[in-house]
């Protein structure tokens, strides 16, 4: 242990050793062995597959084959679509609700955080479960009160069910949002606030001069894990799939990527659709910040 | 920034009194109440749903009015949840604790370390470390679920209760938290008069340091736990023996089954109510620590 060489090593490299271990076993090798997997196809012999199966090198086949048979890309595309929506709406409302927390009176103010905060605390299968309940006719109070004001409310119809569930996510998550947005807005000088109020800025000069500025740290968090979140859209549709036809086995690229694994048992095909979907989340998040960070210097 | 992590409530005390000051005259501030409670009732109904339905038998639960109580029989309805199928939901509820705890216990531990390590010490590699971390951050969960269920299979660790917790040790954003907070608040002249005195560099982390990282250590526990206990795709791939299901999975298994054992609407119901309280009570108490430890994570961002 004590040789001169082993002693110039840092400490700190002993404080990392744990969790790199970890780190390399389940996050390094596994998408290693996902692009490893990838570029293989499995080939069976027999008529049926009855002589065994062994792996073939495809190179990029599995990746062309996607492409070439549109369902995943066609996936990609709904979410794409879904998140130009969602998105915007989840940090507006989450900014927002901070900045009228942040102006309300003190009385209300710790009451209608936690509120708001709450359904963060549901976990997203039972949250699906709950708003699965509340959009079914028959057991939905949200139904037979549309249908008393004589409106037919169809939240699981083959246009309205992907907005059902951008309203699932929008409950679970606008909260927890608000609160990273709070928790940078009470950092937020107060001299600052009263330098302006000297100036003669009012209300809402404030805000969109001196508040949103400071707290677009904030706001770039939540949306690049938004963007992610859009993209990884798995739960809401699945639990939600029971209870309409319109969510089919390859409505978001997760799905896809999971019916392919464990319905259709070609891993390969699904390492592919996992990598892709990988990359294009690195790049829409890597995009986002890039574009940010440029208008920042500009 | 020490002072603030040390004492949150009254910060948060001094910075409401702001808040209070630019709120402007009565009207406005009856309006921005008005607004508050309307919103307020989008993200109560749907709870306020599950506790009153939860109350009700299987007719009521399709024949009466949703956000109001027929017949409350709350006592029947969590018997029969608890006793239905030889107890599988209590064990369902134990299985999630176990791998919501354990697994945000030893992430904790493992991402103290690693801060700590990462914000106190030089070496080579370092930001490439970190770098490569915080790619880890924003890697969806199919692209680490598929591969490591064949490697689980191949290791005969699939469908074992190893499947679902070694991955769960690992989280990167624990990581990115602790260096943030390690950086801001542990004084590099307290180690250095630790280190003169003859303590060893682990005596230091386990005795000055990890007290020290407390706040950040609750908020890294808290994320890990809420984000084990909600993890769907990782369970779902891995298991199928019903007895390792976490209580999420066991949830929706009972859905495939409700549409022939309408019974299970019911249970499914209540045992949706029950799931959440644990987590609830949990933010609740932990919230104080939590908000200190949000700061950290956004100010770098």
């Amino acid at each position: 242990m004590a040789t001169g060489k082993r002693r110039r090593l840092s400490p700190g490299i002993g404080f990392l050793a744990p969790f790199c271990l970890f780190f390399l076993l389940f996050f390094i090798v596994p998408i290693g062995y996902a692009l490893y997997q990838s570029l293989f196809r499995t080939e069976r012999t027999g008529l049926y597959g009855e002589l065994g199966t062994h792996q073939v090198f495809a190179g990029f086949g599995n990746y062309t084959t996607v492409f070439a048979e549109g369902a995943f890309v066609q996936s990609v595309l709904r979410v794409l679509g879904y998140a130009v929506v969602q998105v915007p709406v989840m940090i507006v409302l989450a900014t927002v609700l901070a900045l009228l927390l942040d102006a309300a009176s003190a009385r209300g103010v710790r009451f209608f955080r936690s509120a708001f905060f709450l359904p963060y605390g549901v976990p997203g299968v039972i949250a699906s479960i709950l708003w699965g309940f509340l959009y079914t006719p028959g057991i939905s109070p949200l139904v037979s009160i549309g249908g008393h004001l004589g409106l037919t409310l169809d939240f699981l119809g083959p246009t309205t069910v992907l907005w059902s569930i951008a309203n699932i996510v929008t409950w679970q998550f606008a909260g927890y949002n608000m609160l990273v947005i709070i928790a940078q807005l009470k950092a937020v000088p107060g001299d600052l606030l009263e330098a302006s109020r000297i100036d003669g800025a009012n209300a809402w000069q404030a805000i969109w001069h001196v508040k949103l500025p400071l707290i677009r740290p904030a706001i770039v968090l939540t949306t690049v894990f938004t963007i992610i979140g859009s993209l990884q859209l798995f739960t809401e549709p699945l639990v939600l799939q029971p209870l309409t036809a319109n969510v089919t086995s390859t409505y978001t690229p997760n799905i896809a990527a999971y019916a392919d694994a464990f319905s259709n048992n070609n891993y390969n095909y699904a390492a592919a659709e996992a990598v892709l979907l990988a990359l294009i989340a690195a790049m829409l998040s890597f995009g986002f910040l890039r574009l940010v960070g440029g208008r920042r210097r500009g | 920034m020490t002072a603030t992590m040390e004492r949150p409530t009254t910060t948060v005390h001094t910075r409401q009194k702001r808040g209070r000051l630019s709120a402007g005259p009565l009207s406005t501030r009856i309006i921005l109440t008005a607004v508050l409670g309307l919103i307020a009732i989008y993200f109560l109904v749907p709870v306020y749903w599950l506790i009153v339905s939860a109350t009700k038998n299987s007719t009521d639960l399709f024949g009466s009015f949703g956000l109001w109580f027929a017949h409350p029989q709350l006592l029947t309805n969590l018997g029969d949840l608890f006793s239905f199928d030889n107890h599988i939901y209590l064990r369902w509820g134990l299985n999630s604790i176990v791998y919501a705890g354990g697994g945000a216990l030893v992430a904790t531990a493992l991402a103290a370390g690693a801060g700590y390590g990462l914000a106190r010490f030089s070496f080579r590699g370092r930001e490439a470390v970190f770098n490569t971390v915080l790619a880890g951050v924003m890697l969806p969960q199919t692209a680490l679920a598929l591969p490591l269920y064949l490697l689980f299979a191949q290791a005969h660790l699939a469908n074992s209760y190893w499947a679902v917790l070694l991955p769960s040790f690992v989280s990167p954003f624990g990581v990115y938290l602790c260096r943030i907070y390690a950086d801001a608040a542990v004084p590099p002249g307290l180690l250095e008069a630790a280190r003169i005195d003859g303590a060893s560099e682990f005596a230091i982390f386990r005795r000055i340091v990890l007290r020290i990282m407390s706040p950040a250590l609750v908020t890294v526990f808290l994320f890990q736990f809420v984000g084990i206990w909600n993890n769907y795709f990782l369970p779902l791939v891995m298991l199928s023996d019903t007895k390792l299901y976490p209580i999420t999975l066991g949830l929706t298994s009972w859905q495939g089954f409700a549409s022939r054992q309408p019974l299970l609407y019911q249970l499914e119901v209540g045992g949706a109510l029950v799931s959440v309280i644990p987590l609830m009570i949990m933010i609740v108490v932990l919230q104080r620590f939590w908000r200190s430890g949000l700061t950290e994570g956004s100010v770098k961002a």
